[in-house]
């Protein structure tokens, strides 16, 4: 494959619509098992982490408790699990196992539609566990109205990052098991330190600096605790304008959703 | 009237050649054989048709639209059966067809209509709610064709329709196959039955190694290729000479039996038996599996 091809522009029209519906029309089949994760999980974390072991920790974390902060964390973590776990492992048993993207490439639909129709699917499922984790964290009282709101709109746009970055390693990936190499070296590390459960500002400037730079989850953070906050300036000292964190999230999506096209049409076209 | 037309088309994969440069036409309304052993290149040229393989070159046009340009006006008048299930595992049978209508913007109230229709046809109406999996595998297949034929195709491509399928449901798939070929839809099909190719299809082509070896209806290749009659017999010491000796030239060996061509049965056997002294021989009718063994021979593909 040469590299001037990972930069073909997609071909998508409307009936990428059809493909999301497809997957919207299953998940609403199950739906009740569906949103169990979302309403439970921040209910635990807030209760381990935020209410336990925040109980330990004394200090405002620059003008809001341990709790405050860690809740738009969970929401951002939500944001990139939902859409990353979708567009990986889902999508590679729809395409590999039950061969749903063959099916659907004999019709009128091409391959960049299926697979923009299969990203946008992954970021709503962001956008719906977010929007749920939402209504959990306000029950506790960890989120300023009405700018939090912001934050679902937000979710699909960060939703749509992780989606695309997801259908990279889906259109490279030998096997299902590989998928397990992005999911332990990349995302449970930014899981852990992108300012999720401690503030990024504790670490060494270079390891700031690279991390605003490379990692993705780190603005996802940003953005999500600032309108939890209430607000739309950093929240913390050391972090970029939100306009620049949400830039840096617009360029980094379309980069890999051009690039998860392109390599997957390598992968499906023969 | 030509509904498709390939012209020197081939298909390259990495270093394989999978179809050498073919040339064919489908007639409108026509049913369209491709038979040929593993690897011979028809699967690749169906999915050329279909236009979900980019051809490596040559010309290819269906019902007048060129395969490369017009990909997307071609998928909405063709409808495909693969030989494996895709169907949607996680839809019961109903909404395997509705949903796949949607991919063709057919309208949700007519799409229910053809549905019904659909599943009247293929006798799964009882099946309806159904979830794929605990569907047999004959009713597998109707539902896969009942799905190819919810755009209302011109062209309809059956990979290997009735593969793995117990007799009835061979028969009653046929049975179907006859009555939408009266409605005037044009079907191409590879298959690796001859009977099946024999009793559908009214044009064949035979395929080897991604070239074309053979072309005509199942009559003409019978005549063209292999005699009426083929007698076997075993292929002892003195046999093979004897026969050959006797100006016999249509004949073939496979294993310990040799395969004797002729279309005055009566006369070779007596003389194989007067003659070459054979044990034992039997004739039969030929068949488009003597053609088609002739002409691809007995090796084995994997």
């Amino acid at each position: 494959m040469k590299v001037t091809e990972l930069f073909r522009l997609p071909h998508v029209s409307r009936l990428t619509w059809r493909v999301w519906r497809r997957n919207y029309d299953v998940f609403m089949k199950t739906y009740r098992v569906n949103f169990i994760p979302p309403i439970i999980e921040p209910i635990l974390y807030l209760l381990a982490i935020g209410f336990g072991l925040g109980a330990l920790i004394r200090e405002d974390i620059f003008g809001h408790d341990y709790t405050e902060f860690l809740a738009p964390a969970l929401i951002a973590i939500t944001i990139m699990t939902a859409s990353f776990f979708e567009c990986t492992y889902a999508s590679f048993v729809r395409m590999y196992f039950q061969r749903t993207f063959d099916a659907i490439t004999s019709t009128p639909l091409n391959v960049d539609e299926v697979i923009t129709g299969e990203i946008l699917w992954g970021a709503t499922r962001s956008t719906i566990s977010a929007t749920i984790m939402l209504g959990v964290v306000t029950v506790f009282g960890l989120v300023t109205y009405p700018l939090c709101l912001l934050i679902i709109p937000f979710s699909f746009v960060g939703g749509l990052l992780f989606a695309s970055l997801a259908m990279c390693f889906t259109a490279i990936t030998p096997r299902i098991d590989s998928l397990n190499y992005p999911t332990s070296l990349l995302i449970t590390p930014m899981f852990l330190v992108s300012g999720t459960f401690f503030p990024l500002n504790s670490l060494p400037t270079g390891v700031q600096q690279f991390a605003y730079t490379a990692v993705p989850l780190v603005h996802v953070v940003d953005i999500s605790r600032a309108m939890a906050y209430g607000s739309l300036s950093p929240s913390l000292p050391g972090e970029p304008n939100l306009l620049i964190s949400l830039g840096w999230i617009v360029v980094v999506t379309l980069f890999f959703f051009v690039i998860a096209i392109n390599l997957m049409r390598h992968r499906l076209i023969v | 009237m030509e509904i498709i037309r390939a012209e020197k088309l081939a298909k390259r994969y990495e270093d394989v050649l999978a179809v050498d440069e073919i040339d064919f036409s489908v007639d409108e309304g026509e049913v369209f054989g491709f038979l040929g052993p593993n690897g011979a290149g028809k699967t690749s040229t169906m999915r050329m048709i279909q236009c979900v393989s980019p051809k490596t070159s040559g010309r290819l046009t269906v019902a007048g639209m060129d395969a490369d340009r017009d990909s997307r006006r071609i998928k909405r008048i063709v409808g495909v059966a693969p030989q494996e299930s895709n169907l949607d595992p996680d839809f019961t049978v109903v909404d395997n067809l509705l949903v796949f209508s949607r991919y063709f913007d057919i309208p949700r109230k007519e799409a229910e209509k053809k549905a019904n229709e659909l599943l009247d046809f293929f006798q799964l109406q009882g099946k309806k709610d159904t979830q794929i999996e605990k569907l047999s595998g004959g009713m597998k297949k109707r539902l896969i064709l009942a799905r190819s034929l919810m755009n209302n195709p011109k062209i309809l491509i059956l990979d290997e329709p009735t593969v793995g399928l117990d007799p009835q449901a061979r028969h009653l798939i046929w049975d179907l196959l006859g009555q939408l070929k009266k409605r005037g839809i044009t079907i191409i099909l590879t298959t690796h039955y001859m009977d099946e190719a024999a009793r559908l299809c009214d044009r064949i082509v035979i395929m080897n190694l991604g070239k074309i070896l053979a072309e005509g209806s199942p009559s003409e290749l019978l005549k063209k290729h292999v005699a009426s009659h083929v007698i076997e017999a075993p292929n002892e010491e003195g046999v093979l000479d004897c026969v050959r000796n006797g100006g016999t030239s249509q004949y073939e060996v496979s294993g310990d039996t040799v395969h004797v061509f002729t279309n005055e049965p009566k006369e070779t056997m007596d003389r194989l038996m007067t003659q070459c002294r054979v044990s034992s021989a039997t004739v039969r009718e030929a068949t488009l599996e003597d053609v088609f063994l002739k002409l691809t021979g007995r090796m084995l593909r994997e």
